[in-house]
């Protein structure tokens, strides 16, 4: 019973380092997020407005109820860029250090073009490449482990919902000279 | 009690083995949910809701909701052992339950957790029991404009009561109706907002939205962070588990006060985080020796274990009671109920009785059988911890694309799904809260039908949202609650001046 008896201990090797540079500002993302946001409210209400935002003789159009919520919309984003510009000038606060970004990127490039595999090669094969891929490159472990665990969790996922549940999911090539 | 007639009846249809292995297999994953970082309740039910597509409705609630009360256990296991909290709820249950683990005294920190746990949802499970039934009943009487002015209420209070910045708030709630009215109208069958697109024809599915924005964001969100983790293995005997249940006649007045605090924001729209902090707080002021919370009293851990539990699970009541949820993931049964042909409301303990008790019913063993289960395989599940997050994150980045592609078979949904993970990534880092969103996405329509409905009948005029007593006093209430923070500060202006006046004389 002593303090010392830590006997879970996992290490993170590419972990972002504290005093990395920011890369932008809170203030700023939340300027460029208002400013997205009022285009897309005047969008959309435009769209409403065009479709009929007032009333007729069964009752108020099917754009009357969209129109006043994308006006609502508009108008708190409004307000938050308002704040967001007069926030701006004194100190803001970091969004993301490089060290993050780099971090995020490596899990958001990966992601998309998971995504984009998807289409030509089906879901399961995808994945296999994702799993392996990432361990691999981005974690920095064994290759062995990393096409094992990759293949092992692939295969769980077909049989769980290709072949247990009936749940069907985009496939590819390797599926179709497989015969499934 | 007719109430408890049907409960057993509830239990009858429970009890078959098929039932059982599901509600095993639910908790299991549940728990593994919340010990994984970057996982949490709302996008483990979320991804796992595919599963259930091929159930029949009953098996689908047991194993989702014990997914849920399986995450709600587990979030305690890393909060206590390793000092991360699973989830935001578990927060509070680090200051005393991490300190009681490096004094080695891990198995009964996790024992009090668990067990609270367990006693916060059943004082919950007790209530829905009682109160759902009567609720359900009355509401049976509510027309059109009845239940727009109890949306209303639900909207109002997310921004009156919310503690982030309220244009913020309501930045994410119109957003989130306006987003559900792309698609086919259901009253007129025009189409809006769609461009011309036919992807968006079929709407954006409420779903798909849920699993970007908790599921995708998330796994963003840990990677900022330094992953390294060290923490103490435990394994639970029963000598140390009865040694803490003979204790806990001593701690009965902070176990009903958490369970209290919980009930109640669970039912409005506070939730366990707010709960699980609230429990905590009070525990420690009413306290003989506020002092030693904080370096390991076990009290630290009942109060807001027990808090968190009592809400997360009595969230469920208005959710089944009248189909507005009171959390995040009660807000994605919501969706999943919908997805199962079942319309959310009072009209559910009418058209399908069994469905629901056999829903409450498995709020009752679900947490009896989790108690056990985590009480015996605490150490299989802290051991997860040991798999590198480079492997976890890939694997839930394929999870969240299954759960995404199989809601409609489209690929359309899977672009969809990533950039809702953008948006929730950059909105959690600006402050601009999720929950309100998530909510109004699910209601969208349903509020908008209401209103449209109510116009529709008074001829389009508004007075009819205080046609009689009902309608009028909740939508009164619906707009002092939008406007609470001016009240108050109007308030506490008057009060201040009366309190100034007889110093000044």
């Amino acid at each position: 019973m002593s303090q010392t008896d830590l006997e879970i201990v996992v290490d993170d090797p590419t972990a972002p380092e504290d005093d990395s540079p920011s890369v932008v500002s809170t203030g700023t993302i939340e300027i460029v997020v208002c400013l997205l946001l009022l285009a897309l409210a005047i969008t959309l209400g435009y769209d409403n407005w065009r479709t009929g935002a007032s009333w007729d003789s069964t009752g108020p159009e099917p754009g009357y109820f969209p129109f006043y919520l994308s006006v609502i919309l508009g108008g708190g984003s409004l307000y938050g860029l308002i704040a967001a510009l007069l926030a701006h000038r004194a100190a803001s606060a970091t969004f993301v250090t490089r060290a993050q970004a780099r971090r995020v990127m490596a899990v958001f490039v990966p992601t998309l073009l998971f995504c984009l595999a998807m289409q030509f090669l089906g879901l399961y094969v995808a994945s296999f490449l994702l799993i392996a891929g990432f361990m691999r490159l981005v974690g920095k472990i064994a290759l062995w482990k990393s096409l094992l665990t990759a293949f092992l969790f692939t295969a769980i996922m077909f049989v769980t919902f290709d072949i247990a549940f009936d749940v069907i999911m985009p496939k590819g090539p390797l599926e179709a000279a497989l015969g499934r | 009690m007719e109430a408890l007639g049907l409960l057993l009846h509830g239990f009858a249809v429970l009890l078959t083995w098929k039932t059982l292995v599901l509600m095993m297999v639910g908790l299991v994953l549940g728990i593994f949910v919340g010990v994984l970082p970057g996982l949490g309740g709302p996008n483990g039910v979320a991804i796992l809701l595919p599963l259930t597509f091929t159930m029949d409705p009953t098996s689908a609630i047991v194993m989702l909701s014990c997914i849920y009360w399986g995450a709600l256990f587990g979030g305690a296991i890393t909060s206590i052992l390793f000092n991360i909290p699973g989830e935001a709820w578990s927060v509070a249950t680090t200051f005393d339950g991490y300190p009681m683990a490096q004094q080695g005294r891990a198995a009964e920190a996790l024992t009090a957790a668990f067990t609270s746990s367990f006693i916060g949802s059943l004082v919950a499970v007790l209530l829905i029991t009682f109160l759902a039934p009567m609720i359900s009943s009355f509401a049976l009487k509510f027309g059109p404009p009845e239940f727009f002015a109890v949306y209303l209420l639900t909207f109002c209070s997310f921004v009156g009561l919310g503690r982030e910045a309220r244009h913020k708030t309501v930045i994410s709630m119109s957003l989130g109706l306006l987003l559900a009215g792309v698609g086919m109208d259901t009253v007129s069958g025009q189409l809006r907002m769609t461009f011309g697109s036919s992807e968006l024809l079929r709407g954006i599915n409420f779903l798909v939205a849920v699993i970007g924005l908790f599921g995708i964001s998330e796994i963003l969100l840990t990677m900022e962070e330094r992953l390294a983790l060290r923490g103490h293995a435990a394994s639970i005997s029963l000598r140390v588990v009865l040694g803490v249940w003979k204790d806990l006649p001593k701690y009965w007045v902070t176990l009903f006060r958490s369970s209290f605090i919980g009930c109640w924001l669970g039912i409005t729209p506070g939730g366990a985080i707010a709960a699980s902090f609230m429990g905590y707080n009070l525990a420690k002021r009413f306290s003989k020796d506020p002092e030693s919370f904080g370096k390991g009293r076990i009290e630290g851990v009942f109060a807001p274990e027990t808090a968190a539990h009592a809400s997360g699970t009595s969230a469920l009541l208005p959710m089944l009671a009248l189909g507005i949820p009171g959390s995040g993931t009660a807000a994605i049964l919501l969706g999943g109920l919908m997805v199962w042909g079942l319309n959310p409301g009072p009209l559910l303990f009418v058209e399908h009785k069994d469905f629901v008790w056999g829903l409450i019913a498995s709020m009752y063993l679900g947490n009896v059988v989790g108690l056990v289960l985590v009480l015996t395989t605490v150490p299989v599940f802290a051991s997860i911890l040991r798999v590198p997050f480079a492997a976890v994150a890939p694997m839930i980045v394929v999870s969240c694309a299954i759960g995404a592609y199989a809601i409609q078979n489209a690929m359309f949904d899977i672009w969809l799904m990533l950039g809702f993970g953008v948006v929730g990534y950059v909105f959690k880092k600006i402050g601009i809260p999720l929950a309100p969103f998530t909510l109004a996405l699910v209601l969208g329509n349903r509020a908008e039908d209401a209103f449209r409905l109510s116009m529709i009948g008074s001829g389009g005029d508004l007075k009819v949202f205080w046609s009689n007593g009902l309608v009028g006093s909740i939508t009164t209430l619906a707009i002092v609650l939008l406007f609470w923070p001016l009240i108050d500060g109007l308030l506490a202006r008057v009060g201040w001046t009366q309190r100034a006046k007889p110093a000044a004389g």
